[in-house]
């Protein structure tokens, strides 16, 4: 049983497209292992529309990660349907599914995943290379995009020179660089620190709420889903719950009442200044 | 994707690891650059053969006593007693492709002077005999056309037999002892060094060959007729007269074997090119082995290569790279890696063996062929190991490999 406090077909207010850029249609997942057979998604439907922020959420082993791999394309359904703008891609073959991601998808994962000794605008041009664009092209295009995401000066440095944050920023980049209409987080924030997963999550607001990008972002911290606009909720292989986020963050402001990293270098060294007092008020007594 | 393109991206991804590529690459370097070293040298070798050969005198015509069939087992040559200075005189006379021409004959024999002793080869000629082997005295001079008519005891010796019983002193007018009988020492002659299969041409005694027949060896037959031609390709023209001539003589019946053979210049050389090429091919396939070795160093690192980048290809897959790409960039990289190493491997070659020549006052030939083999054999041997590797990271499943430790 789905509960829902809105219908799902209601779409966000970023769009009034009647077609959905996503539609599961009753898509079962089970794995074979030989003696025992996993059943990770039992008889999914649901809609996505163009524009909307959606959280996917759920404990392990509920079917989350399973369903995020299908909406990527990097699986497929064992039965039912997946429509990703309207086209059924659930029994395409691996090359056509690879066109596909490299097209209409991007992609930011928990761990950055970025090349090693290459530089942020080699690592963000790579889905261009695999689009088949000549050289000078691709260079232009990744620029592009490391613009959106405010990182243009640091399109020579390589990852081990940039903080965690920048590294997501480049990522992000990376997975816009194609155009796509749908980006996939899977836990975005999950290596961040709480004021750098605001700053991420702000970018992700933008590019949502400014370029209508439709984001769907994988969580299992409500804190975080609390940035999207609707949450689904599965567990043991089922949609649950289909909710409209309630009193969302927005993380332009949440990013005003957080210390910046000078105000933290302050204060801890008011906490060790205070420590040192104690101990030294200890020893003379 | 363009070729270039994925060469350019396999060669960056190989900078990303200088030390480990140059490692790998260091097998196929070695490997070529041990065969084109090996080559050039043996071609090096041949040549200066040949040039050998060649000062011998092209339009040399040699006719040996053939090998003797008793009873079905050959005796080697020199067997067959037919070969005569009346054969060699018949030829002279009858066939005036052949300029000019002297019997041989040899054995071995225990030689004295004073307390000194030697074994070495006796050969029995006439004066000619050095004129056609271009070999001049150094001293002294070379026995006469009557002192062969007389068979007189006289000898020329070459300079090793010289230094070994004569030490430093004169030897010429002075008597030695072969086998039991004296000789009279009329010259020395200049010396010629090692032949090309490593043997002292300056070991051996020449006397006239009436002599050698009649009081040392006790027979009245020749082993072998050096002849020389007007030209190179009259000593090739010769050799079906020579052999009508012979087969005549020796009275041969149709459809028996000669119990000559004759070999022209021509088939020295040939026989030289083939014995050095055979040994050079040998050594160059050795010396392939460590291309062998190579390879599979290759395919060793680019294994650990997949499996540390599983992580990247998972990603490199997620962004739309097909089985083909990922197949196709990793195979890349194994030929790059091979191919360079092919490269760097030629130039050590060439290195190697111009400095191995400077050592050795040996010439060296580079043999295009080898470096072209040498091109074809790396980017082969970048194929073959680099396939498996690369087919086990196509073959990666995106959501395990994202998923990889």
């Amino acid at each position: 049983m789905i509960e829902q406090t809105t219908p799902a077909a209601e779409p966000s207010q970023a769009s009034a497209s009647a077609k959905p850029v996503i539609r599961l249609e009753s898509v079962f997942k089970t794995y074979d292992l030989g003696e025992i057979q996993v059943q990770a998604l039992r008889g999914v439907s649901l809609e996505v529309y163009e524009g909307e922020f959606v959280a996917v959420m759920g404990p392990s082993g509920s079917g989350k990660s399973t369903v995020m791999n299908i909406l990527g394309c990097l699986d497929r359904p064992t039965r039912g349907h997946y429509f990703l703008d309207g086209v059924d891609v659930s029994q395409m073959s691996k090359k056509e599914l690879a066109r596909i991601r490299n097209r209409k998808l991007g992609f930011v994962f928990q761990q950055f995943n970025l090349l090693s000794r290459t530089s942020a605008l080699e690592n963000v041009e790579l889905p261009t290379v695999y689009a088949g664009i000549p050289p000078e092209e691709r260079a232009k295009r990744a620029m592009e995009s490391l613009t959106r995401v405010g990182l243009a000066d640091r399109a020579g440095h390589h990852p081990s020179q940039l903080s965690g944050g920048q590294q997501q920023r480049v990522a992000i980049a990376r997975g816009l660089v194609n155009r796509p209409s749908i980006l996939l987080a899977d836990e975005p924030t999950g290596n961040l620190d709480s004021r750098t997963s605001v700053e991420i999550m702000e970018i992700l607001q933008t590019l949502n709420d400014e370029q209508g990008l439709t984001i769907v972002l994988v969580t299992h911290e409500p804190d975080i889903a609390q940035y999207s606009k609707r949450t689904l909720e599965f567990r043991d292989g089922k949609l649950r719950r289909d909710n409209i986020v309630r009193d969302r963050s927005i993380a332009r402001e949440v990013l005003l009442t957080l210390p910046t990293a000078e105000e933290q270098a302050a204060e801890d060294a008011e906490d060790s200044a205070r420590q040192e007092k104690l101990a030294a008020d200890k020893a003379a007594l | 994707m363009d070729f270039m393109n994925t060469f350019r991206l396999a060669l960056r991804a190989l900078a990303r690891n200088k030390m480990r590529s140059a490692l790998t690459m260091l097998g196929i370097i070695i490997g070529v650059g041990a065969v084109i070293a090996v080559v050039s040298i043996g071609q090096g070798a041949n040549y200066l053969v040949q040039q050998g050969i060649a000062a011998m005198g092209t339009n040399a015509v040699f006719i040996a006593a053939g090998s003797n069939r008793a009873g079905g087992v050959r005796q080697g040559y020199g067997g067959v007693r037919t070969l005569t200075i009346d054969d060699m005189n018949a030829i002279l006379k009858e066939i005036p492709l052949i300029k000019q021409a002297a019997p041989s004959l040899s054995s071995g024999q225990q030689i004295v002077y004073g307390n000194q002793n030697w074994n070495t080869r006796v050969t029995g000629t006439t004066p000619n005999y050095f004129d056609i082997r271009t070999w001049p005295v150094q001293s002294g001079s070379v026995f006469s056309d009557e002192e062969v008519d007389l068979a007189a005891n006289v000898c020329v010796l070459g300079t090793t037999v010289e230094k070994i019983l004569f030490l430093d002193e004169d030897p010429i007018g002075k008597t030695i002892r072969i086998g039991n009988l004296p000789f009279r020492v009329d010259g020395v002659l200049a010396s010629k060094g090692q032949s090309s299969v490593g043997q002292d041409q300056d070991d051996i005694i020449f006397a006239p060959y009436t002599t050698v027949q009649r009081k040392i060896q006790g027979i009245t037959w020749l082993q072998t007729i050096n002849a020389s031609a007007v030209s190179q390709p009259a000593s090739l023209a010769a050799v079906a007269p020579i052999t009508s001539l012979l087969r005549e003589r020796h009275r041969l019946r149709a459809g028996t074997d000669d119990d000559f053979l004759i070999r022209t210049q021509a088939d020295i050389a040939d026989l030289q090119d083939q014995t050095q090429s055979t040994m050079t091919y040998l050594l160059g396939g050795i010396a392939s082995v460590s291309l062998l070795v190579g390879g599979i160093g290759i395919m060793n690192i680019m294994l650990v290569s997949v499996t540390e980048r599983t992580r990247e290809i998972g990603v490199r897959m997620a962004v739309g790279a097909t089985e083909d790409d990922v197949r196709r960039q990793f195979l890349v990289e194994a030929v790059t890696l091979s191919m360079l190493g092919g490269f760097i491997g030629i130039i050590f070659g060439l290195v190697g063996s111009a400095l191995i020549s400077n050592l050795l006052s040996w010439p060296t030939l580079i043999s295009g062929k080898a470096i072209i083999a040498a091109v074809i054999f790396s980017a082969a041997v970048g194929i073959f190991f680099g396939y498996y590797p690369a087919h086990k990271a196509a073959q990666l499943d995106p959501i395990e490999a994202l998923r990889y430790e």
